[in-house]
């Protein structure tokens, strides 16, 4: 065998086994998708695989015309956007005034961010305190505690660090006061870094579900995580039913689940594409320590 | 004027220089104050709270009101079965996806960096990358449906192939497989980024010279492409080990129930299960104060063992 045809197999093995690993990240979503537009006789009876067998729609009828569902998703949009607005103001005026070395008692302030990153009160001190400020049931209770992440702000000081200080120097010399050149000099050349780290708040929000576990049971600011999850949980208690033989025309149809999976799924796969190279270049970002 | 002011300050001295300090700086300050409030109330607060862990705490009284009961709490926690369960499952499950997930992504990228159709490898790498934004509850959303008895996708392929369907979600063993099947599902594309960073290093004459050598590709994938991650592969690897000991919230609990309770319930959920379903607030919190501690002994002992190795700390 030729050196040639050996690596013309190499290559085809190769790129069948990728393939293969691709189509393994993507089954579930197909398989979710026929789900969702199938006759519910057709998924409990097991034919359902990768096509839509007896098509239909209704179960997308349902989750759009159910009003709870659109209130939660139109709820979650917002959340996502403030918080990360606010986790970018504050994770910025933590790491600008953090970069100059010249700040009296900015060592301190480093070591009282990073000890955080060790350390921490655990889960029940915390829900005592979210209890004592009064902000169960709160939109805070999801926003205010998880402000600024001490991983991002150090990915953000080190960003700060790199910009060439002449830039700033020269802004200094003119007269210019911090607060300018923050926002004039620092912040536009580092808007990659900062859409990375937007990125890295915004989908820590959308798909947080633990704090709104633990702080909200007022159904009206249900995220859509813990809407799904309840959703979920119907499925578990549905395997559960079933393995002691119950009535499975009593539950609730398959496909409603599938679509609503499919709709929660949908707003990240439609933005995702577009910030991929964001999200690729945080993780280098984060592999180069401070 | 501004002649008569500077002789002001050589006059007052210290005095002088702190104000001109502080007005150069107060900006500055101004904008800290924010983040460093936040640190203070939403950071150390509850550190301050972990005190509960030595007190009979009840919520009528507050953290400062209740007493002080020593270490009675420790004792007690110590004494419990369901700590030993869920300390050994948090390490069964962390060793089993280290065994797992691991190697998954490291094989990934090797293979993804002899792809040498550029459309292709961009393409593939998208669609890997997408299982890691998709949020747990989703995930055991679909884990649901693929994976159930009777219904699931799964189990209707065995059974036209003629096996035996397998309870992946109620019987323990068989629900490790479903448990470390997400790890992998999850993590594996997104995992590759830093080994294909890695691998841009790499010396392409290196690969030159062994095609001189009438190297095959395996070879040159063995001799030269996994050296050269293999310091990659180490931190990563000692970066996992000082991670044993602590375990997200999410997947656990959303991928558990209460059928494999047995395997599926770790130190996270054994927390939010007595503290916040149970009401046992000191006992919680002296589980989630062990897992803090131990978890930092295993952190700094992973920096000490990465220094020794690779020369150059994790942290």
């Amino acid at each position: 065998m030729s050196a040639r045809t050996s690596n013309r197999i190499f290559d085809i093995v190769n790129i069948t086994c990728v393939s293969l690993f691709v189509l393994f990240c993507l089954l579930p979503f197909v398989h979710m998708i026929a789900v969702s537009l199938s006759s519910n006789r057709a998924i409990t009876s097991g034919e359902v695989t990768l096509f839509p067998v007896e098509l239909n729609w209704g179960a997308y009828t349902q989750v759009f015309s159910d009003h709870s569902m659109l209130t939660s998703l139109g709820f979650t949009v917002i959340l996502t956007v403030a918080t990360t607005l606010l986790c970018m103001l504050f994770t910025i005026a933590a790491a600008y005034p953090l970069t100059k070395g010249n700040l009296k008692g900015r060592k301190f302030f480093m070591y009282l961010i990073v000890i955080t990153m060790f350390f921490s009160g655990g889960i029940i001190p915390e829900y005592l305190l979210i209890r004592d400020l009064h902000m169960i049931n709160t939109v805070w209770a999801l926003i205010l505690p998880g402000l600024v992440s001490p991983f991002n702000l150090i990915i953000l000081i080190t960003f700060f660090k790199n910009i060439p200080p002449s830039l700033e120097e020269s802004a200094e010399i003119d007269g210019s006061s911090y607060m300018h050149t923050l926002i004039k000099i620092v912040l536009p050349l580092s808007l990659p870094v900062m859409a990375t780290l937007a990125l890295f708040y915004a989908v820590g929000r959308w798909n947080g579900f633990q704090d709104a576990l633990m702080y909200i049971n007022d159904p009206q600011i249900y995220p859509l995580q813990l809407k799904l999850f309840q959703m979920v949980q119907n499925n578990m208690v549905t395997e559960l039913t079933q393995m002691e033989g119950a009535n499975r025309t009593a539950l609730t149809p398959e496909a409603l689940k599938a679509a609503t999976v499919i709709f929660a799924t949908v707003p990240i796969l439609l933005v995702y594409p577009w910030l991929q190279k964001y999200f690729v270049s945080g993780v280098m970002l984060g592999a180069v320590k401070g | 004027m501004t002649l008569t002011k500077a002789t002001q300050v050589t006059k007052t001295g210290d005095f002088g220089k702190r104000k001109s300090y502080i007005k150069r700086y107060w900006q500055l300050y101004a904008l800290l104050s924010l983040p460093i409030a936040y640190f203070l109330i939403f950071r150390y607060g509850p550190m301050y709270g972990v005190q509960i862990a030595f007190k009979d705490f009840n919520l009528f009284q507050g953290i400062n009101g209740s007493e002080w009961i020593g270490l009675e709490a420790f004792r007690e926690v110590f004494a419990m079965n369901d700590f030993y369960i869920t300390l050994r499952n948090t390490f069964m499950l962390n060793f089993l996806d280290l065994l797992v997930s691991f190697p998954a992504p490291i094989i990934l990228a090797i293979m993804l960096y002899e792809i040498r159709n550029a459309w292709f490898k961009k393409i593939s790498q998208t669609l890997l990358y997408i299982p890691h934004f998709i949020s747990w509850v989703i995930i055991g959303g679909i884990v649901y449906q693929l994976f159930g008895t009777q219904s699931g996708m799964v189990n209707a392929v065995l059974q036209a192939l003629g096996m035996d369907a397998i309870p992946f979600l109620t019987d323990k063993n068989s629900w490790l497989i479903t448990y470390l099947f997400t790890g992998v599902w999850q993590s594996a594309g997104w995992g590759t980024i830093l080994y294909l960073a890695a691998l841009t290093g790499v010396n392409k004459e290196l690969f030159e010279a062994a095609d001189v050598d009438g190297a095959s590709r395996m070879k040159k994938i063995w001799h030269i492409t996994l050296p050269s991650i293999k310091p990659t592969i180490i931190t990563l690897l000692i970066l996992n080990l000082g991670k044993m000991v602590s375990i997200g919230f999410d997947r656990p609990y959303i991928i558990g129930n209460t059928a494999v309770r047995e395997y599926s319930d770790v130190l996270s959920t054994f927390v939010y299960r007595i503290g916040l379903e149970a009401g046992q607030y000191t006992l919680a919190t002296v589980v989630g104060l062990f897992q803090a501690v131990v978890g930092l002994v295993f952190i700094l002992g992973s920096n000490y063992i990465s220094k020794k190795v690779t020369g150059d700390g994790i942290l």
